[in-house]
């Protein structure tokens, strides 16, 4: 896992817009989850939301990722509302999920062609070159089904490699990945946001050795 | 768009993989055609004389009993987030879901079934009927389904609640299919049955993929 | 005009006013209703001439046609307050369709009930598959889908949300089935007597039977009211109106 990034990335991102909450609410089954949250993720930012099982996190991020438009407040992306500037806005982020959308009788190559399909300017031989860098070489004609958890994970994640787009959202992506994946992900998101990219994630993991990274801690209302 | 694309190709060869998706709901409705004679009377003019319906009525249990999995995946493995993610259209989305459910049960459905009506002794003169009554109608038994199945994706057992909401919305389609298939055997026009079906299926293909995007995003799970 | 019913629909969107400006209007549709349902009866019952086919048993329209009318235009209310919940997610119109459902479903079978029992001394037979009865015993499998569907759900908002958008595509199928039904019934030996010909009803039979239909509707309102109320309460449990309201009734 020491191969370097197949294209420079600090070429990539040429323009980086903020991507920012304002005033967000949300509740759930009668729950109050957050109120008035204000968060805005800026070029070159690692912010990682913390807090407790069901103090929100995964419905913070999904909503800011424009998955979920059931709070009050606004999500802003260039300064206009994202459900306005949309696919735009879709163009410009990754969001993995915790569900890892592997369809587990396709090979990993396959399964990475449909990440990025929305992104067509990504060459196959980048597919490549991705999956040999989460080390699974060897495996691109193997079906998914006969990967382990980890692997199937560094599937999912190759697409931090091939996806042209600044912003990162991400739920969880250390669940099932071993010492050296864990070492290779911090790694990535280091060299993300050092070179101008920008990251928000969820994760229970402590990412301690990055300067960037801002924590926000969810779940103070009872 | 490409997106669409590439999920009905992804979907395709899924299904090339996996037989069974395609040849489960074309084996049932052998025998499912079996259970008639048995029950009934194997005498071949009566036969002959419910044929037409027997046919209709194992088409559209064969193509419910295949729609319960057409969204349960996509929704149980991520898949749907990222749909949602992606900024494509939903709508354009539920019609490349739907052309692929159909190309897998409705299609070959049609096909086959001129065949196996010859083990219900289905009058000749009825065969280009039941052929293309089908292909009229099992599109929009898919397109109809799916507003169901996508209601139902996030039920556990949602299979008998699919077919408990979607059986009366499918009672058109087999009222004028099995009288076309009718009346062609008994020597009658029947060239205005196909022409509702065509008219329904217009009306099914602009409207239910609204139902059914809208019906998608009830199954984001939290 | 406009901004009257702009603060109209305003206020309708708030549980806490619907619950008490609706505790005034009840007994305006509970009061009217048991009057019309008294003097529909008994008129049509008692009053109204013999039908010179069907000799009594026809006196069965004054039940069987109200409900059946009811049935299908309950299943487009609920539609259109399900549509107004997912336009302009009003919550009020989410209670409101889930209260209407088991009501409009009662009275398909209500009028399904009275068809079969009409049916016996018309046709000799308890069921027959004549256009109307059939399109009714469809109209109640729709009524069942969008409850199983509404049980089904995990969450009351899922729930609400995946009935509103089955009863929309309910409500554009009802007239097509209508239609099918109405065709296949035509090919298939149309049935020997018509259950009701209102167009040659005469006078004295038919005015019972409009009083019976009002009174229906105003039962219909009152009983929508009553189980809207007992959504607004379980929903707005933790509200403190509610709470107030409880402690209230407590003390009294």
């Amino acid at each position: 896992m020491t191969r370097s990034v197949p294209v420079d990335p600090s070429s990539r991102f040429t323009t980086h817009c903020d991507l920012s909450a304002h005033n967000v609410s949300c509740e759930r089954d009668d729950r109050l989850l957050f109120e008035d949250l204000n968060l805005s993720v800026k070029k070159g930012d690692l912010i990682q939301l913390v807090g407790p099982n069901g103090a929100g996190k995964t419905t913070l991020l999904r909503l800011m990722a424009g998955l979920n438009q059931d709070f009050e407040g606004e999500v802003r992306w260039c300064d206009e509302n994202i459900q306005e500037c949309f696919q735009d806005y879709a163009r410009q982020r990754l969001y993995i999920g915790h569900l890892s959308a592997i369809k587990k009788v396709l090979t990993p190559l396959e399964n990475l062609r449909w990440f990025v399909s929305s992104w067509p300017e990504v060459k196959e031989d980048d597919l490549w070159q991705a999956l040999e860098e989460v080390t699974l070489a060897g495996y691109e004609d193997v079906p998914c089904q006969q990967l382990s958890a980890g692997q199937q994970r560094r599937v999912a994640l190759a697409r931090l490699l091939v996806t042209p787009t600044p912003l990162w959202i991400l739920d969880e992506p250390f669940t099932a990945l071993d010492k050296a994946g864990v070492d290779w992900l911090e790694g990535q998101l280091a060299k993300h946001v050092e070179f101008g990219g920008s990251v928000l994630i969820t994760s229970h993991h402590a990412l301690n050795d990055i300067p960037a990274l801002r924590q926000i801690e969810l779940g103070m209302h009872k | 768009m490409s997106l669409v694309v590439a999920t009905i190709k992804r979907d395709l060869v899924i299904a090339a993989r996996n037989p069974g998706e395609w040849l489960n709901p074309l084996m049932f409705f052998l025998m499912v055609l079996a259970l008639f004679p048995l029950a009934v009377d194997p005498d071949p003019k009566f036969l002959a004389k419910i044929a037409a319906g027997v046919v209709w009525v194992a088409a559209l249990l064969a193509t419910l009993l295949s729609l319960d999995a057409l969204f349960k995946a996509d929704v149980e493995d991520g898949t749907l987030e990222q749909w949602l993610a992606s900024g494509e259209s939903l709508y354009a989305m539920a019609l490349g879901k739907v052309f692929v459910h159909w190309c897998i049960s409705g299609l070959p459905l049609t096909l086959v079934a001129p065949l196996l009506a010859l083990m219900m002794n289905l009058p000749e003169e009825a065969y280009s009927a039941l052929f293309f009554s089908l292909l009229l109608g099992t599109p929009i038994l898919s397109l109809l389904g799916a507003v169901g199945a996508a209601l139902t994706a996030g039920v556990r057992s949602g299979g008998l609640l699919l077919s408990l909401v979607i059986l009366p919305l499918y009672i058109p389609i087999l009222i004028f299919g099995a009288s076309a298939v009718y009346h062609a055997g008994i020597e009658m026009e029947y060239a205005g049955q196909l022409g509702f079906l065509a008219s329904f299926l217009c009306i099914a293909m602009t409207l239910t993929p609204f139902a059914v995007a809208g019906a998608l995003k009830l199954n984001l799970s939290r | 005009m406009w901004e009257a019913l702009k603060r109209l629909y305003h206020r309708m969107g708030s549980p806490k006013w619907f619950y008490e400006i609706s505790a005034r209007w009840l007994p305006w549709f509970a009061i009217p209703a048991a009057l019309c349902m008294i003097v529909g009866t008994v008129w049509g019952l008692a009053f109204a001439p013999a039908d010179y086919q069907q000799g009594n048993s026809f006196r069965i329209i004054y039940i069987h046609v109200p409900a059946a009318i009811l049935a299908q235009s309950a299943y487009a209310m609920m539609a259109i307050a399900g549509a107004i919940f997912l336009i302009w997610r009003m919550k009020m119109a989410a209670w409101v369709a889930a209260s209407i459902a088991p009501i409009g479903a009662s009275f398909c079978f209500i009028a399904l009930m009275t068809g079969a029992i009409w049916g016996k001394p018309t046709w000799g037979t308890w069921w027959v598959w004549d256009a109307r009865l059939t399109s009714m015993l469809l109209l109640l499998f729709l009524y069942f889908g969008v409850m199983a569907l509404q049980k089904a759900m995990d969450t009351e908002d899922t729930a609400a949300k995946a009935g509103a958008i089955l009863s929309l595509v309910g409500l554009v199928n009802i007239p097509i089935i209508k239609y099918s039904v109405e065709w296949w019934n035509t090919l298939h030996q149309p049935a020997t007597l018509k259950l009701t010909e209102e167009s040659t009803m005469a006078m004295d039979m038919l005015i019972p039977l409009l009083i019976m239909i009002v009174g229906f509707y105003l039962l219909f309102a009152t009983l929508i009211f009553m189980r809207t109320r007992n959504q607004v309460l379980w929903h707005e449990r933790k509200k403190n109106w509610v709470k107030k309201l409880i402690q209230a009734q407590a003390e009294r």
